[in-house]
């Protein structure tokens, strides 16, 4: 049995309290590294960190890439979209392939 | 490339040709791994691009939602409302063999079963901006499961390419290649001494003729 878990400023994740996830607001990048680590090692599955503190997380999250869990997915905060979560996918593609040849054009 | 020593025998000569069957062979079969991979990898890539665009514009609408429920409340009020949740969701998770590759496969299981049990607040002193937030965050968490799932995947199957890759690359630049001539190195070298062996030969049957029946000194 495994959890969901979500972390990133308090406004940009409150909502998914009521739908019964596991939320863990942070003020900065460095507590959400810590909170992170902390969840990878105990049973959670399903990361979703808003992109803004992911950005500057970029060192711990890589670590867990190729581990089966937790997958860590990037969400966009209050703030807006970054962009960032396009841009892991855009980076698997680039890892796998050697270039970006799916979407390089958008 | 022929600076690695190798001995010229014959021992070593059925070692390589060993080698080069075993290296051809796996050259061959990492190489249809890596295609097979890959053509799943982009279909997955491309499913995964279209769920994260989905999902972000789901959640950018939620927290569009968000903002206004919480301009309509005091800060405190909206703390109460989240604080006990009633929902509560669990994850079973199995994996899935893609081409060797384990990839997580999820399914969440709510704690109850009725989907009004979101809103975990009384509502007289909630706005209905919030059940409306609630509500559209509700509808885009499936996709965003999904979104995990096929991320996690995507950045599995990636790493795995890049591995197979490069073995592919390894075999067909360096092990094939050094394989060949270290094989041709040993033939040749053999050859030769056979050869040296046969002119040594001849010499010497030359020379006990020679020593026997005196041919020079009859001319």
């Amino acid at each position: 049995m495994y959890n969901i878990g979500v972390i990133g400023d308090y406004d940009s994740i409150y909502g998914f309290q009521a739908l019964g996830l596991s939320v863990f607001p942070v003020k900065s990048a460095s507590e959400g590294e810590q909170v992170l680590k902390h969840l990878a090692e105990s049973n959670y599955a399903v990361v979703y960190i808003t992109e803004k503190f992911a950005v500057q997380m970029t060192k711990v999250i890589d670590k867990y890439r190729e581990a089966l869990t937790p997958a860590i997915i990037l969400i966009p905060g209050v703030s807006g979209n970054t962009g960032e979560g396009v841009l892991g996918v855009k980076k698997s593609v680039e890892q796998a392939v050697g270039s970006d040849i799916l979407f390089s054009n958008n | 490339m022929a600076n690695k020593v190798t001995n010229p025998t014959r021992m070593e000569l059925t070692r390589l040709k060993k080698k080069l069957v075993t290296a051809t062979r796996g050259h061959k079969l990492l190489k249809d791994k890596r295609d097979e991979l890959m053509r799943q990898f982009l279909d997955l890539a491309r499913e995964n691009m279209e769920l994260r665009l989905k999902v972000e514009e789901g959640i950018k609408a939620a927290n569009t939602n968000f903002v206004i429920a919480k301009a309509g409340m005091s800060e405190q009020a909206l703390n109460a409302a989240m604080m006990a949740p009633k929902q509560e969701v669990s994850l079973e998770m199995s994996t899935k063999n893609i081409m060797s590759v384990d990839i997580p496969q999820f399914d969440f299981k709510q704690k109850t079963a009725d989907e009004n049990d979101i809103y975990s607040y009384g509502f007289a002193f909630t706005t209905g901006d919030l059940d409306d937030a609630v509500h559209s965050l509700s509808e885009v968490f499936t996709d965003m499961l999904k979104l995990a799932e096929i991320e996690k995947a995507c950045q599995l199957m990636a790493a795995e390419i890049e591995r197979t890759r490069r073995r592919v690359n390894a075999l067909e630049y360096v092990i094939i290649p050094e394989t060949q001539e270290g094989i041709r190195y040993i033939t040749m070298k053999l050859d030769e001494n056979e050869r040296s062996t046969q002119v040594r030969l001849m010499k010497v049957k030359d020379m006990m003729l020679e020593e026997k029946y005196h041919y020079s000194e009859r001319n």
